[in-house]
């Protein structure tokens, strides 16, 4: 999918340029773009760098741990099909703590693992579980509290004040993660009554 | 209220991250620096993802295609109050994590980070994830073909996270 609207953005933009006399301006897009992406992720390295050693810290301290434990009794409640002993839990919740600290290269190996346990759970079926579906609606709509790849591209661009957008992605997120979780909710019912007529 | 409170929450989660490291004895600068490569490794390979995407939207944009789209559809979103030039990283969020990034980036270089659409462009990027790559990575690794109402589920909640980003962005830095 992405392929094919990457594509799209150059035929639609060259055929558009060819008609609408902007030729010059679209070559000079194609080295600018290019430069400009550069600077960009240059630009990410300073916050992306300091960032995740402060959270490497907090992950060695221990931080990550508690935060999960501080999960379990939610989780307990978002998956009532998943023991709460079970490994499938531990994985949900180190999955769930990880992605709040906006760790995520720590928070996929968990939550693949997490996705293994729910398929054993579910008797190594191919089709997702109920688990499942909840699981990864809660990631889809994610738990990042803070933005920090945002913040850096607003302090390259001069942002009088880089942070002013946490208090509001947070609210954000918040909204999303209740939605996905309400949704979820309406979508399992909705199976249900249909499965018993 | 809210603008006030984010300057100060990251000043105190860090402070809070390094005394609660110095408390459990965690060599506090050795692994900050530990995981401070690992930040760098990501900013590297973040580079070709954006310069492709970058490219791609600056000669979109350049062509005058992007304009003639905009004022296309800005009547239609002028009654729900949704600024039309939110609209493509409102659609590309759910699909790509990079392309969406790009638009972000371009966003804010065009409007500028404390305009309107910068400030919601940056609460739009922050407040949902890419539903699309998440759920084919997970599904994918563990061979779920049958992946039930997750697709569903999941774009529903972004544009519930889309919405929610332009109701709270409006009300938080309008007062």
């Amino acid at each position: 999918m992405i392929n094919i609207i990457w594509m799209l953005l150059f035929a639609i933009g060259f055929l558009y340029a060819a008609f609408n006399g902007t030729m010059e301006e679209v070559n000079k897009a194609i080295f600018e773009g290019g430069k400009e992406a550069v600077a960009v992720s240059i630009g990410l390295i300073s916050v992306l760098v300091f960032w995740l050693g402060i959270m490497k810290i907090g992950e060695k301290a221990g931080l990550l741990k508690k935060l999960a434990a501080a999960f379990r009794p939610i989780a307990k409640h978002l998956f009532p099909e998943v023991p709460p002993n079970h490994p499938a839990m531990g994985y949900i919740v180190s999955n769930m703590a990880a992605n709040i600290f906006g760790l995520g290269n720590a928070a996929t190996p968990m939550g693949l693992k997490a996705m293994e346990q729910l398929k054993k759970l579910n008797g190594g079926k191919d089709s997702a579980s109920r688990s499942m579906v909840t699981f990864l609606a809660i990631n889809t709509s994610s738990l990042t509290l803070i933005p920090t790849t945002v913040i850096a591209i607003r302090m390259q661009y001069g942002s009088q004040s880089p942070t002013e957008i946490v208090g509001a992605t947070i609210a954000a997120t918040c909204l999303s993660t209740l939605a996905a979780i309400v949704i979820d909710r309406y979508f399992y019912y909705r199976r249900k009554r249909r499965s018993k007529p | 209220m809210i603008a006030a409170i984010s300057i100060w929450l990251i000043p105190l989660f860090i402070v809070f991250v390094l005394a609660y490291g110095t408390y459990k004895k965690v060599p506090t600068y050795e692994t900050f620096v530990d995981g401070g490569k690992e930040g760098l490794k990501i900013a590297i390979q973040l580079i070709p993802f954006l310069v492709g995407m970058l490219v791609a939207i600056s000669v979109f944009r350049a062509s005058g295609a992007m304009d003639a789209i905009t004022q296309f559809i800005e009547p239609l979103l002028f009654i729900f109050g949704v600024p039309a030039d939110i609209v493509p990283l409102a659609l590309m969020r759910p699909i790509s994590g990079t392309g969406a990034l790009a638009i972000t980036a371009d966003l804010i270089k065009t409007h500028g980070p404390d305009s309107f659409i910068g400030r919601l462009a940056s609460t739009m990027q922050g407040s949902t994830d890419t539903t699309l790559y998440i759920l084919t990575v997970y599904f994918g690794a563990v061979g779920i073909k049958k992946m039930g109402d997750a697709l569903k589920v999941g774009l529903l909640a972004d544009v519930v996270g889309i919405v929610a980003s332009i109701v709270i962005v409006t009300i938080v830095f309008s007062i």
